[in-house]
């Protein structure tokens, strides 16, 4: 296992690079211009100036090979110095933002909270729902409970975020004043009064991703469950008179949940990246909204690093699934 | 109505009463949306309007703009003019007195040294200063004394006012910048985010892209001031969320720039928690005419550039014609509401220098018609489009893609098409369409369509800059990489001899009225600019929040040292 590991992580490296350097032929072929939101009260000649200072002017290679020293080796070194508090970067440039002119990892520091606590819980609170409803559904296949599990699902999976966000705030934010509509970044949870302010703004945001999770992955429960279900060691079991509850709970959902554990851990990725719709719906200033920020107004280095990120949080997370896959199954033999 | 007035009067009296008798950071939290969010607070390395109103809370020039487009005195004694003796009479140096005591937030004095390492630090090499237009012209900056700030120009100045004034040209702390200058300044990310400063509140906090907060600046030279304690300066989501925390939910005291169509704009009032407010100021939505053919039959380098004048437009009374087929009051009520009104002005304000032009306020379809028809153009074959020599009068009219743009689009195509003319639409990414990529076909620059819808306006009041865009050395093509501001190609001699006149006139008056003649030249003599409508700014104030002011000519947060809670 160690050594697939390995390889599966040397493996990587080419891959990341190739999607890197991708990544950045994509952002920098797309139209758009890093200028775009200037009033134009500003002349060409000062445009020029700026797009030089950016270093947005330099050869699309140059800039390539500066954002991968960066990126690889300043970037670590500012890690460890923030760790550590040592100086092995002694000031050197590090991956700016084209728009604020702050670093991109300051931006990504900022963000990752507010993202991790909503979409997070979203897809904690998603697998809690998703478990017993596709377990439940596949026991009682065809029943009222399945039938209603299946629409439900559906709906979940076909009724686009940005509609129930919508709603929802029209309904409980607007009209009844339940929810604030703007999610506020700066609040900290220390006593009872704040946390009840989180669990306020959080509410909408959570119900409309935890449902769009839990859709999914209460189809895929529901259908590993039902594969299991008419397997021979289920009979076996039965016929050794084992109760229903202890077939189903015991002997089926372990067996069930294997490519379930894969699916969600495929989904962690998802997580980090936040969920730009919903983001943008409630205000969240996460990730998600970073980017799509960024890629208004054409900021390559911030969408190239956040981009790349996702891409890194991907290709692990879907080592982390295979892992755990050999892990769980014991069939599974990768060496 | 005099009576009425005079109450009114009393009553805005008695509601402003109480801001007199507040005390610093005796009104709490004052919370203000900004969907398109902060980025910076350093106005010199801005990369849009959101980011200088932003940081005019905290920093300021030496004079601002009132809500009237008048000059007054933010740092400095007076207002320097040639009267007083501020202004040489040669008109190559203007001097500025620093009001004595000022403090920066941090408890250090502010001097004229400061003054002058501003002005370096936005002509440094490499700082890519985006404010650099301000700082045209300055030769040196002098500081005989502490207080004393003298701006040495290459040559006279007739508006000697652009450096040093509104908040797109604040002062900045000496101390604080002294290493940012040039390449390092996108480097100073502590200080672009927190800059000291002199105006009514200081930074404490600072998440790019998501909210700033503020307190009272304890130095601020009015010891009763500000009245709120703190700032919340939040960032996110759209215009029509930003009208609905303020107008619907009473979540924010105030939101910027809640452009939404009239429709909303009614929904929005039914809330009861607040109120839009609106400025006029010079941002004019336009059609712009190509005066070069950018058919595509035409090799790319020749494409829309002089050497091939428009086949159709050239003549002068198509484009009456194009203009006069437009009812400008029905895009304002479908597009804007309160948020514009018509006008057939380049330069719709300050009054010293907007003309008196109105003659294009009513729509004239069988006029339009006559004129067409006087120019050889008439519908041969029935087909209901005009043509000539066997040429049918079709044009391609570019604009961004933008939800209003559309409705204008559309209805604008609907005119035209009465009249004879068929119209193609085309809408561009706003982020390609302003972009100035020279690689791409679709920048306004390049304008590789017969006309084109956007909107524009000049900083602070003076329109000098703004009319020196027409002139024939400014008309973009493959040599100058398409780079320059008369996107039209008009090239007329007699317009560039007014310009140069400007650049040499002073007085107030005398400079308005070569300005009135220069607007004219460029909308109703020629119609080379089609006016439409005059956005003003418009925002949302709620119930709660007194002392707000609206003010187009400078940022819109301008007197929020003047602003407390309504109770």
């Amino acid at each position: 296992m160690l050594t697939y590991t390995l390889r599966r992580l040397l493996t990587a490296i080419p891959t990341l690079l190739l999607i890197s350097l991708v990544i950045f032929l994509l952002v920098d072929l797309a139209p758009g211009s890093p200028l775009s939101e200037i009033p134009l009260t500003v002349p060409p000649e000062v445009r020029q100036k700026m797009m030089a200072a950016m270093g947005a002017d330099q050869p699309v290679m140059v800039r390539y090979v500066l954002w991968l020293k960066q990126f690889f080796w300043i970037e670590p070194q500012y890690l460890i110095d923030y760790w550590f508090g040592t100086d092995f970067a002694q000031g050197a440039q590090r991956i700016i933002s084209w728009q604020s002119k702050a670093p991109a990892f300051q931006i990504i520091g900022e963000r990752l909270p507010q993202t991790l606590t909503v979409v997070g819980t979203a897809y904690f609170i998603g697998i809690l729902i998703a478990l017993p409803i596709g377990i439940y559904s596949a026991f009682r296949q065809y029943s009222w409970f399945d039938q209603a599990g299946t629409f439900f699902a559906m709906a979940g999976f076909s009724v686009p975020t940005f509609f129930t966000g919508n709603v929802l705030i029209m309904i409980f934010a607007v009209k009844l004043g339940w929810f604030p509509t703007i999610y506020d970044t700066q609040l900290r949870v220390t006593d009872w009064a704040s946390f009840y302010k989180m669990i306020m703004q959080m509410a909408l945001p959570v119900t409309v991703l935890a449902l769009f999770n839990a859709a999914e992955i209460s189809r895929y429960t529901r259908s590993s469950v039902l594969e299991n279900l008419n397997q021979d060691y289920v009979r076996t079991a039965r016929a050794k008179g084992m109760g229903e509850a202890t077939v189903l709970l015991k002997h089926v959902l372990r067996n069930s949940l294997i490519p379930v554990v894969t699916v969600i851990a495929l989904g962690m990725p998802t997580v980090f990246g936040g969920a730009i719709v919903t983001e943008n719906i409630f205000k969240i200033n996460g990730i998600g909204a970073a980017l799509i920020g960024a890629i208004h107004v054409s900021d390559l280095p911030l969408i190239q690093t956040i981009t790349f990120i996702f891409a890194v949080l991907i290709v692990l997370f879907n080592l982390i699934a295979d892992i755990l896959y050999g892990i769980l199954d014991p069939r599974i033999r990768y060496d | 109505m005099k009576l009425k007035s005079a109450l009114l009067g009393a009553a805005a009296a008695f509601v402003l009463a109480p801001a007199a008798h507040a005390e610093r950071g005796s009104d709490g939290d004052v919370k203000i949306l900004y969907y398109q969010a902060v980025s910076t607070l350093n106005a010199y390395l801005s990369s849009g309007t959101k980011d200088v109103e932003a940081g005019s809370l905290v920093l300021e020039p030496l004079a601002g703009f009132d809500q009237d487009g008048n000059l007054f005195p933010r740092l400095v004694e007076s207002i320097p003019t040639v009267e007083n003796g501020g202004v040489a009479a040669d008109l190559t140096s203007i001097t500025w007195k620093l009001k004595p005591g000022l403090l920066w937030s941090d408890g250090t004095p502010l001097t004229s040294a400061d003054v002058k390492f501003t002005w370096e630090y936005c002509t440094a090499d490499g700082g890519g200063c985006a404010q650099g237009a301000k700082y045209e012209g300055v030769k040196s900056v002098d500081t005989p004394d502490d207080l004393t700030v003298v701006v040495n120009f290459e040559g006279p100045k007739p508006y000697p006012y652009q450096p040093f004034t509104g908040g797109t040209a604040p002062i900045l702390q000496k101390a604080q910048f002294a290493n940012c200058l040039g390449a390092a300044a996108s480097t100073c990310t502590e200080q672009n985010s927190k800059p000291i400063g002199t105006g009514p509140f200081m930074v404490t906090d600072f998440k790019v892209n998501d909210v700033v907060t503020m307190a009272a600046n304890p130095n601020y030279r009015d010891p009763a001031k500000p009245a709120f304690a703190t700032v919340t300066l939040k960032g996110g989501g759209d215009a029509l969320a930003a009208a609905s925390a303020v107008m619907e939910t009473g979540e924010f005291d105030y939101a910027w720039n809640t452009q939404i169509n009239p429709e909303q704009q009614t929904q929005m009032e039914a809330g009861g928690k607040g109120k839009f407010v609106n400025a006029f100021g010079t941002l004019v939505e336009r059609i712009e005419i190509n005066m070069t053919d950018p058919s595509a039959d035409l090799a790319e380098g020749e494409r829309s550039t002089i050497k091939h004048p428009h086949p159709i437009l050239s003549e002068p009374k198509v484009r009456a014609a194009l203009s006069m087929a437009i009812d400008r009051q029905a895009l304002v009520d479908v597009g804007y509401g309160g948020a514009a009104r018509p006008t057939c002005n380049l330069v719709p304000a300050p009054a010293y220098q907007a003309s008196d032009n109105t003659g294009c306020l009513t729509q004239d379809i069988e006029g339009a018609k006559k004129l067409l028809a006087e120019a050889g153009w008439t519908d041969s074959d029935g087909d209901g489009i005009v043509d000539k020599d066997g040429k049918k009068l079709t044009i391609v009219y570019q604009t961004t893609v933008n939800p209003v743009r559309q409705d204008f689009q559309a209805l604008v195509k609907g005119w035209w098409n009465e009249i004879g003319v068929e119209v193609e639409l085309k809408s561009i990414d706003p982020g390609v369409f302003f972009g100035g990529d020279a690689a791409s076909p679709d920048t306004f620059q390049k304008f590789y369509a017969d006309v084109e819808m956007y909107a524009n306006n000049f900083d602070g009041t003076d329109a000098e800059p703004y009319m020196a865009q027409y002139l024939c050395d400014k008309i973009p093509g493959p040599d100058n990489q398409w780079q320059g501001e008369n996107v039209n190609r008009f090239c007329d001699p007699a317009y560039d001899a007014m310009a140069k006149e400007l650049s040499t006139t002073n007085g107030i008056e005398a400079r308005g009225a070569l300005v009135k003649k220069m607007n004219d030249a460029l909308t109703k003599d020629s119609n080379v600019i089609i006016p439409l409508a005059d956005r003003g700014r418009f925002s949302a104030q709620s119930n709660a929040l007194g002392g707000f002011v609206m003010n187009s000519w400078d940022a819109e947060l301008w007197n929020a040292q003047d602003w407390y809670r309504v109770k």
